[in-house]
């Protein structure tokens, strides 16, 4: 081949790559374009006219959501559960990994793997009881109720998460550092949890990830006082009919905490996809 | 301070990794564990650390039964084959961690970490971490945070293995002054009979989960109790063949004879094995006093400096050491000698009967 024919096929391959991506990038963003500039747009103009940039640019929708507490304590809520859960399931999660992944004992096999088919119930399931129970025990709407019943699939997520990425770790270095004189707890905190910060940090994204866009159980077990953003989003019709601005403006401010977390827990991802088996 | 194991064994998903064993190890002696792969030397190892402990029998410590102390309350350091460092911290900080746990004050942290740095060669990289220096710092870092602890009990299992040909040997230099400077009885674990001779002291040969024999280093090379031994404690395995005495001849199954040394001709006529190492197999003309095998060649191998022959003869397979590369060809007939006064002859039991009479006084120990 010549220079020429060498060139002429380096940028047909170019090309064709950039246009698979390209497209494949459109297709993906198109709604989240449509999102944003909906959320810049006020309600007579969604509804009257098709524009791809907003004619009058509003910011009005989301001053509406940051000043109207029936809006914004959506978000708080969220925050608070999401947390309390993310909390809750690394503090159950790591001991639980530690021991799967250092200790044989009877049934670990079955155990663990039954572990992971709790993910495969859908939440709809689970919501009734929960519902009966956290009434009678009068948890029923508080951050804490939904906090617990998202760790129904975001504890058997952890640890599979977690498990995978201590299994990484050489057991000799517990045993080298249990030599040195650490006692466990010691040993856990200042050794063991720095080598697999990063599998904490993805375990961590997983959790506030499935308890953030989770729907069902969140507006199930709440009703006023811990109600989610996501329940809120759902349920905003008002006299008018739908406020079409105003719930763009939300799902933007819906997509924001979920970007933010991504970024910090990028370069472990995939790993994380994996069930920490890299 | 010593350390006795007596009827100690391990059995992991009932298969016996050690059978009921009873040593016992001296202050201030180098002690070596010499076995093949899964012989059963880090399973030892862990059982005299208290990692695991054993089905059977009990482990004193200066007297003190230390059977079912946990780890931490023991008076041990453990170097690995793997380089095993906390990665999260420095290295002055890894040396630093368990004189830290001892409750020392800053300033003898400090001068024994200098110390071990000076000893160990890492005074230059004591700020970086584990993942930033080489295989063989690594593995210094290592042993320099075994040996900080001032301990009574030093293991180090195959801390050589993984290391290249030029870092291995320097590193086995210091080892012999690292185990002066310390004092404490150190267990060291390998597969190399060499490296064995090399680091000197006592020797345990191990063979499927057994002690062998336990003693000086040089006098087990010398005089292996039996078979095992004596494959185990040379490099190729030792050589073998079944010969029969009759009077003060033996033969061999080619029909050769020779004649019997002085001090062997009142042994029972019966049949014997001979073994010898591979060095004592001859090539070439110059064989004095050597008898000769027709030999089929079946492999060389050139080092730098040797030729390894694997050779066929009488039905078993001979490996020898060839001064100088030599340019056989594989399929060649090679002829081959055995000097009688290098063999070591074994009774039907595996048990030693004479050692090489150059070696005057150690008839099987």
């Amino acid at each position: 081949m010549s220079d020429a024919a060498v060139k002429k096929k380096g940028r047909l391959k170019f090309r064709l790559s950039t246009v698979v991506i390209t497209a494949y990038l459109l297709f993906l963003l198109i709604p989240i374009y449509w999102l944003i500039i909906m959320s810049f747009k006020s309600n007579s103009e969604i509804l009257g006219a098709f524009t791809l940039f907003p004619d009058n640019f509003t910011l009005k929708n989301y001053q509406t959501i940051l000043t109207d507490a029936s809006w914004y304590m959506g978000y708080v809520n969220s925050f608070i559960y999401v947390s309390l859960n993310t909390v809750i399931s690394l503090t159950v999660a790591l001991p639980a990994a530690y021991a799967f992944s250092r200790y044989r004992f009877f049934g670990d096999n079955h155990l663990f793997f039954w572990l992971l088919t709790n993910r495969m119930a859908p939440p709809a399931v689970f919501a009734l009881p929960f519902f009966q129970l956290y009434s009678s025990v009068s948890l029923f709407d508080t951050h804490i109720a939904v906090a617990l019943a998202h760790c129904l699939f975001n504890v058997p997520l952890a640890v599979w998460i977690l498990e995978g990425f201590m299994r990484g770790v050489p057991r000799e270095i517990d045993e080298t550092a249990f030599i040195d004189g650490y006692g466990f707890t010691r040993f856990f905190t200042k050794i063991f949890i720095p080598m697999i910060a990063p599998g904490i940090g993805v375990t961590a994204f997983f959790c506030f990830m499935f308890s953030w866009v989770e729907l069902l159980l969140s507006r199930t077990l709440t009703s006023v006082d811990a109600k989610p953003i996501t329940a809120i989003m759902t349920r905003t019709v008002s006299a008018s009919g739908l406020d079409w601005g105003v719930l763009a403006a939300a799902g933007v401010l819906t997509i924001i905490p979920g970007a933010i977390v991504i970024y910090f827990v990028r370069n472990h991802i995939a790993k994380g996809f994996a069930l920490g088996r890299v | 301070m010593s350390l006795r194991l007596e009827g100690v064994s391990k059995i992991t998903n009932g298969e016996t990794h050690i059978y009921p064993t009873d040593i016992e190890l001296h202050k201030g002696t180098m002690n070596v564990l010499l076995g093949p792969t899964s012989a059963g030397k880090t399973s030892l190892m862990r059982l005299m650390a208290g990692l695991d402990k054993p089905d059977t029998g009990k482990i004193y410590w200066e007297d003190q039964d230390v059977t079912k102390h946990r780890v931490q309350d023991r008076d041990i350091a453990m170097v690995y084959q793997q380089f095993v460092n906390y990665p999260s911290m420095t290295v002055y900080d890894n040396i630093a961690s368990p004189l830290k746990l001892q409750k020392k004050s800053a300033a003898e942290v400090d001068a024994k970490v200098q110390e071990m740095a000076d000893l160990l060669q890492l005074t230059s990289i004591l700020d970086r971490k584990p993942a930033e220096i080489s295989g063989g710092q690594q593995q210094r870092c290592a042993m320099a945070r075994a040996l900080a602890k001032d301990v009574g009990l030093v293991l180090m299992d195959e801390p050589l293995a993984n290391l290249d040909y030029k870092l291995r040997e320097e590193l086995r230099v210091e080892i012999p002054r690292l185990f002066e400077a310390s004092g404490s009885i150190f267990v060291y674990a390998t597969t190399e009979p060499e490296e064995t001779l090399l680091l000197g002291g006592n020797t345990a040969t191990l063979w499927e989960g057994r002690i062998t024999q336990f003693g000086n280093a040089m006098d087990v090379y010398r005089g292996p109790v039996d078979e095992t031994t004596a494959r185990v404690y040379s490099d190729p395995p030792m050589n073998f063949i079944s010969v029969a005495k009759e009077g003060a001849v033996i033969r061999f199954p080619d029909g050769q004879s020779t004649k019997l040394r002085d001090d062997l001709v009142n042994l029972p006529d019966a049949d014997y094995q001979i073994g010898f190492r591979a060095h004592h197999l001859e090539t070439g003309d110059n064989m004095d006093g050597v008898i000769e095998f027709d030999a089929n060649l079946i492999v060389t191998e050139l080092t730098g400096s040797d030729t390894f022959v694997h050779v066929d003869t009488m039905n078993e397979r001979w490996i020898g050491l060839v001064p100088g590369l030599q340019d056989f060809a594989v399929g060649q007939n090679l002829k081959v000698g055995l000097n009688p006064a290098n063999a070591f002859y074994f009774g039907k039991d595996g048990k030693l009967v004479a050692a090489p009479s150059h070696d005057p006084g150690k008839p099987g120990e």
